[in-house]
């Protein structure tokens, strides 16, 4: 299912994909299909969104891309790390909810992956410390989870997707809880450590305005079972700051966007 | 004024306050009422001894009464350990395997729904007496311990199972640092229920067993003294069982605040 050691020559056509689905669906237990067929292509360092309407199956494409839920039928590739010792280290998931232990400090949450992993203690430590100071919670590494807000959890939630260094970051929901001065904190936040660390990010939203402002491709998808809907770019001025949110350019992509959404939304004739 | 000033902005620590001196006010007063009556109306010890000639008993038969408290308190405290190993232990079973819970779940409630005290007498046909009462001490108190560690088992959030999942954690990763830490607020739950428990457990074993004509515990004091018509020991016994029942709840709740006062919601203080 997933590529790791194939002919070189495959490697190389392949080696521009960070993550590649082809006829992914998915049907539950209870013959409810939730998704597909599901084509999608994102290249490595990519930001992309996936847009669509509640349980379109959003969600089970990135439980699929992580192997948490395995698909019906189609085929998922994964590119890796030749030096990945475990499975799920080349990716990051951070969960609609911050879903931290709330038994132990912040430290010790952001620690989590590598001490499953087995990584020894002090590297452990230091590295938890370091993702910690990159999403600016340096100090509050021996806090517990209930004395942090909701914006902080959800960085300690980053942090812990980051800590493991992973190639791909897989982002389900992640700011749609919180309030929105924090959301476009977090926002730009975001985007400067995807700049500063490269890596790819497949965000799943259900805001035409999240996902515009942070994305260069909004992937759109139909109500379920989820397809791609249509396939939008977002070109502009790099990097993208507040100016980008209040320029022509922001809304007009926007008016684009949920255009394209709008028949998603049709189909869902019991809204 | 200053002590008026400090009770207005702390409501609490004044109200904590109170809920500790009522009870005391309210024991104090029964206590009286019940030395005067017995005064004023001269009722003889043997029908009911005053609070006054219970304590002078205490202390004369100390000796007799501290060893019979040992002896209880030992009988629970082997049940109360036995209880918790085998509640905790079956409850990781049942979580490990449908087939083994569904095969021994059923019994465990049997074990639960009979009344303690018609199995004792059997016990004590069976086995020694000292174990007997252990085993009785155990019954009584391991259902709670397994019931609640299984909820708490069952009560793991999805998602961080999830995150286990994609972190390649192996079985026993996953018990003792996402399993185990999520039923222990349940599972300390069910330790209080149990501590209380396993001391009825013992005295209801003790009192069959002296009924049986042997037996060392306080509950068998009492079932003695009840005999020979020495009703100032039976209530120094009765006074000394109450007071074991309220220290082990006490500590065990002081362990569990402990344990969970960083991050459980019991725990913490209201001032959200």
């Amino acid at each position: 299912m997933t590529e790791s050691k194939t002919s070189p020559a495959v490697e190389a056509s392949l080696t521009a994909l960070a993550v590649s689905l082809r006829g992914v669906t998915k049907t539950y237990d209870n013959g409810v299909m939730a998704l597909g067929p599901f084509d999608l292509a994102v290249r490595k360092g990519e930001f992309i969104s996936l847009l669509g309407p509640s349980g379109c199956g959003k969600s089970t494409v990135l439980r699929i891309i992580a192997e948490l839920s395995a698909p019906s039928s189609g085929s998922v590739r994964v590119a890796r790390r030749e030096a990945v010792p475990q499975p799920g280290h080349g990716i990051g998931f951070v969960f609609q909810e911050p879903t931290l232990m709330p038994w132990t400090s912040v430290r010790e949450n952001v620690r989590l992956p590598l001490r499953l992993g087995r990584v020894p203690k002090a590297e452990a430590y230091a590295r938890a410390d370091a993702a910690l100071a990159s999403v600016g919670l340096a100090d509050f590494a021996d806090a517990f989870p209930r004395e942090l807000s909701g914006g902080m959890k959800m960085r300690v939630s980053l942090a812990r997707a980051l800590v493991t260094e992973p190639d791909i970051l897989l982002m389900d929901e992640p700011f749609a809880a919180l309030d929105e001065i924090t959301r476009f904190r977090l926002n730009n936040d975001l985007l400067a450590l995807w700049r500063s660390l490269g890596k790819t990010v497949i965000f799943v939203t259900h805001s035409v305005f999240e996902s515009v402002y942070l994305s260069q491709r909004v992937v759109v998808m139909t109500a379920r079972p989820g397809r791609i809907q249509a396939d939008i770019r977002i070109e502009t001025v790099e990097p993208r700051g507040e100016a980008f949110r209040t320029s022509t350019a922001y809304s007009d992509y926007c008016r684009k966007v949920s255009a394209a959404l709008a028949p998603s939304y049709a189909e869902q004739s019991t809204l | 004024m200053t002590g008026q000033a400090i009770i207005t902005a702390r409501p609490s620590g004044a109200q904590g306050a109170l809920r500790f001196v009522l009870p005391v006010i309210v024991f104090a007063a029964g206590l009286l009422a019940w030395e005067l009556v017995v005064r004023i109306k001269d009722v003889p010890p043997y029908v009911l001894p005053a609070p006054s000639i219970i304590i002078q008993t205490l202390i004369k038969d100390w000796a007799v009464l501290s060893e019979s408290l040992a002896a209880t308190l030992l009988t629970t405290l082997e049940g109360f350990v036995a209880a918790s190993i085998g509640g905790i232990a079956l409850a990781l079973l049942f979580n490990q395997s449908k087939w083994v819970e569904y095969s021994l779940f059923p019994y465990a409630i049997v074990l639960q729904v009979t009344p303690v005290i018609a199995i004792a007498p059997l016990l004590l046909i069976y086995l020694e007496q000292q174990t007997a009462v252990v085993v009785c001490a155990f019954i009584v108190a391991f259902f709670p311990v397994l019931s609640n560690t299984t909820l708490g088992l069952n009560s793991v959030d999805r998602n961080l199972a999830g995150l286990f999942q994609l972190y390649g954690a192996s079985p026993r990763q996953a018990l003792r640092f996402l399993k185990l830490p999520a039923a222990l607020p349940y599972i300390l739950g069910g330790l209080r229920i149990a501590g209380g428990l396993s001391l009825i457990g013992a005295v209801v074993a003790e009192i069959a067993a002296g009924t049986a004509g042997a037996g060392s515990g306080l509950a068998y004091r009492i079932a003695e003294s009840g005999y020979r018509l020495n009703i100032p020991r039976m209530f120094a016994a009765l006074l000394l069982l109450s007071l074991a029942g309220i220290v082990i709840y006490g500590v065990l709740a002081l362990v569990s605040h402990l344990v969970l006062r960083r991050w459980h919601e019991s725990a913490l203080g209201k001032e959200n």
